[in-house]
């Protein structure tokens, strides 16, 4: 009764990807029908986009097979994905900014016959009258708004003819009416026969666009089911899984205190677009609050708001509050360096450990200097101090370094971290935040790390700490705060909370009567 | 006081057509996103061996061939001139070396190249050779008279007063500018030099299209060396030679900024650095008399003219008066 007569337009058998150690895929099944909607479902890292790169020819997969309409094929670079009619549309456009839609389309096309963009917008404008598009292809692709943007970069493929569309995080960057019209196209396309796959982790667009859902976990495969029989539910527990049990220390906060408190906290970005709304929170003296959330929900600002680096709207505050003392300080609008200045023991591990925390072309030496570049006599730098502490941080923290004066960028990253961390940890901080301290480090120094910020807690610090993974969260943390789209979509108590509840919180924003009662 | 004039004009025309090739050069490498600093060495190399090879070829030979004369001095000086830019292309696209410090050591390579060349050719103890043949070639003009009319006298200086290479570079702007503007070559050398990592996702071959562009690129400009010496400089080369050969390779890549990187705009772009360029010389026309120190300060005024499209073009911010985005940088396709 199921099988009237679909045909597989993409079959993939046992993929494996690895990367060095990391596996990204591990014995991958996936099947795309002639004419449906597949939703490829995840969490960040679960390995939905690799494995849709092994299709568009980016990766190659180190085993497995490909089946194309039933044949085998090996797609070793994106042009042998165009010729076997799969065409993906990436987070990040891949357009020439000063031509317009025609130039852009018509680039590289390798067509026999006269060079023709009179040729090349006709036929635009046929593919736009059949699915629906709305396009004018005389516009520069500079004065297109995103939406705009992505619609040419499907025009694109659809005009060199592909029939499988790989959608990677469509709905990402649009506006909730723009991303409903992305969806009537996508169904339009559907109807036409063509396969298309979105990749995504919002429940609700999976739920309403979509013919059957795939779900990955870790790399692997949890399983696919036909949308009419899922529920939100039931794909967030596919999504996340049965909880893991982790060997992280966990100490018991000893005499918490409200140490840093946020309220009403907005900023917005260069568009105007807010990336955090009203948020509110407490961070407590010798607490770990972990925060949760689907990557680019307002982490990373909401961080860099109270170290000083973004701009907060008016009627935000963030107050704080020192040890032993009630005179409570503010640090809106203060540059990183008042913060300072105020007396204010601020530290903070950005997740861009090369770019924003440390400096690759320098040694640890010269990279502790970078915290401590006030000290020192006159014009004189003091670098006695700095190579005391880059050798101390060496020894306590084994940091594998031919040398202190080793540029850093050779470290390996778990070595790299520990510099950082060490770093800002010996500042002796009163709030330390850590944004994904452990991403991309193996297991052991991934413990190391969890130990000296315990560590830290204990010593009364309020560790703020933004994590990826859930069960690591779980065993860590103290209270769990869950960010979607920029709001706080919940606080919740790391040591009775589930994965499932945390999942749906991430996906998942809550109706505005719950938030508000 | 009209003459005064007319030899202005065509010393500025002569002189911008030099400038002219440097900057076709310049900007069909530009486009590729390969920011060549190397051109006054290019131009030099073009200069010293499209003069040197014409020199041996008129001094060895009874009876030179008036076509072969010519055609000896551009294929020499675009085809070395072509190799210093496909030098320039592997070290910066192939090794991606920084574009700006390979280009600087390029002119300093180029000047000093074509200085040590011209020390074989020149005999102990003579300052300048001549090629006083291939010299007579390049200068010849086009034998039409206007009449004598003021009008007439300036048609001639603006149109017919000039070696044929003038006319040469004029056909090089106006092809280049369509094969950018209307052939598919043309698009996708422009997506390369705009965005490399989109032109490469398209199927483009990246590394092939800065490899042509820039040693075609480098061709060109060595043609304006090889019209320099012959044309410009009265068909003699010295060592001096080249260092004013190095200084009008500077201006050809202020001009490209000037034209904003379009061919057309070449066209009358040069002739206005011309007579800028000569304004030093011929202000006696507005009826100003300057010291030699001051009309020294005058030779600047095309960089003060460059300098100023610059800040009209950044303050304007329109995006097709902007350099091609990726210039200068070198692309790598698994950097992300």
């Amino acid at each position: 009764m199921e099988q009237k007569q679909k045909q597989i337009a993409v079959e993939m058998r046992n993929i494996t990807k690895t990367f060095g150690s990391v596996v990204a895929n591990k014995d991958v099944d996936f099947i795309t029908y002639k004419g449906e909607i597949l939703s490829l479902l995840g969490e960040n890292g679960s390995g939905k986009t690799t494995l849709m790169n092994m299709l568009s020819g980016i990766y190659f997969p180190d085993k497995g097979e490909i089946l194309i309409k039933g044949e085998q094929v090996s797609i070793r670079s994106p042009k042998d994905a165009f010729e076997n009619g799969i065409g993906m549309i990436h987070q990040h456009f891949k357009l020439v900014d000063i031509f317009t839609a025609v130039e852009n389309v018509a680039l590289a096309m390798n067509e026999k016959g006269k060079y023709s963009l009179k040729a090349v917008a006709a036929r635009i404008k046929d593919i736009c009258d059949k699915y629906g598009f709305d396009l004018d292809p005389e516009q520069k692709v500079y004065n297109m708004s995103v939406s705009q943007k992505q619609t040419l970069e499907i025009i694109k493929v659809l005009y060199r003819g592909a029939d499988i569309l790989i959608l990677d995080e469509p709905t990402a960057v649009l506006t909730p009416q723009e991303a409903e019209r992305l969806f009537k196209v996508i169904r339009n396309m559907r109807d036409d026969g063509k396969s298309i796959i979105i990749i995504t982790h919002k429940l609700n667009e999976v739920l309403s666009v979509s013919d059957r859902v795939t779900i990955l976990r870790k790399g692997e495969l949890a399983g696919t089911v036909e949308t009419k029989d899922a529920t939100e539910m039931s794909l967030t527990e596919m999504m996340v899984g049965q909880k893991v049990d982790l060997d992280i220390e966990r100490s018991e906060p000893v005499d918490p205190k409200p140490r840093l408190i946020v309220k009403n906290l907005t900023c917005k970005n260069a568009d105007g677009i807010s990336v955090l709304d009203n948020i509110s929170f407490t961070a407590n003296s010798g607490e770990v609050l972990g925060i949760a959330g689907i990557s680019g929900c307002g982490q990373k600002e909401l961080l860099e708001a109270i170290a000083g680096l973004q701009t907060a709207a008016p009627g935000s505050s963030i107050t704080y509050y020192p040890e032993g003392s009630t005179k409570a300080k503010e640090l809106i609008g203060k540059s990183p360096r008042k913060i300072r200045e105020l007396g204010v023991a601020l530290s903070f591990v950005p997740e861009d450990r090369l770019g924003m925390g440390l400096v690759g072309s320098m040694g640890m030496t010269e990279n502790m200097m970078l915290r401590y570049y006030k000290r020192g006599k006159g014009i004189f730098a003091d670098k006695k101090y700095s190579r005391k502490l880059a050798n101390e941080i060496k020894e306590e923290l084994e940091v594998v370094t031919p040398g202190i004066d080793t540029p850093i960028r050779n470290l390996s990253g778990g070595n790299v971290q520990k510099v950082l961390i060490g770093r800002e940890i010996a500042a002796t901080p009163s709030v330390l935040m850590t944004a994904y301290a452990v991403r991309g480090l193996d297991i052991n120094t991934s413990l190391t790390i969890y130990h000296l910020l315990d560590e830290q807690k204990k010593k009364g610090v309020a560790v703020i700490f933004v994590g990826e993974d859930l069960d690591v969260l779980l065993a860590f943390a103290d209270k769990i705060m869950v960010l979607c789209a920029g709001k706080v979509n919940g606080i919740v108590d790391a040591r009775t909370a589930t994965k499932a509840e945390i999942g749906l919180l991430m996906t998942n924003m809550r109706e505005e009567e719950t938030l508000n009662g | 006081m009209l003459s005064t004039v007319l030899s202005w004009i065509v010393r500025a025309i002569l002189f911008g057509a030099v400038i002219m090739y440097g900057s076709l050069g310049e900007t069909l490498t530009e486009k590729s996103g390969n920011m060549n600093l190397g051109t006054p060495g290019i131009m030099c190399i073009g200069g010293a061996f499209g003069f040197g090879c014409t020199y041996l070829y008129e001094m060895n030979i009874e009876n030179p061939n008036p076509v072969l004369t010519i055609a000896i001095a551009l294929f020499c000086a675009f085809f070395f001139s072509a190799l210093a830019g496909m030098l320039f292309c592997f070290l910066t696209t192939t090794l991606r070396a920084n574009q700006n410090v390979t280009g600087l050591a390029m002119t300093i390579f180029g000047t000093g190249l074509a200085k040590f060349f011209g020390t074989f050719i020149i005999p102990e103890g003579v300052v300048t050779v001549k090629a006083t043949y291939a010299n007579s070639l390049f200068c010849k003009t086009i034998p039409l008279d206007f009449g004598e009319s003021t009008a007439a006298q300036i048609a001639e200086a603006f149109l017919c007063s000039h070696g044929f290479m003038l006319y040469l570079a004029i056909i090089i702007a106006v092809v280049m500018a369509f094969f950018l503007k209307k052939t598919k070559a043309g698009l996708n050398l422009r997506a390369v030099g705009e965005n490399p990592a989109t032109a490469d996702a398209a199927g483009i071959n990246v590394s092939k299209y800065k490899y042509l562009a820039t040693s075609i690129g480098a061709g060109i400009a060595g043609l304006g060396g090889a019209y320099y010496i012959l044309d410009y400089n009265y068909g003699g080369w010295s060592t001096g030679a080249a260092g004013g050969l190095q200084a009008l390779g500077w201006l050809a890549v202020a001009l490209v900024i000037f034209a904003v990187w379009r061919p057309i705009n070449l066209i009358w772009g040069s002739f206005i650095f011309g007579l800028c360029y000569w304004l030093y010389n011929y202000i006696v026309v507005f009826g100003i008399k300057m010291t030699s120190a001051q009309s020294s300060l005058l030779e600047a005024v095309p960089y003060l003219v460059t300098i100023i499209v610059l800040i009209i073009s950044s303050v304007h911010k329109k995006k097709e008066n902007q350099p091609p985005s990726a210039l200068g940088l070198a692309y790598f396709r698994e950097e992300r």
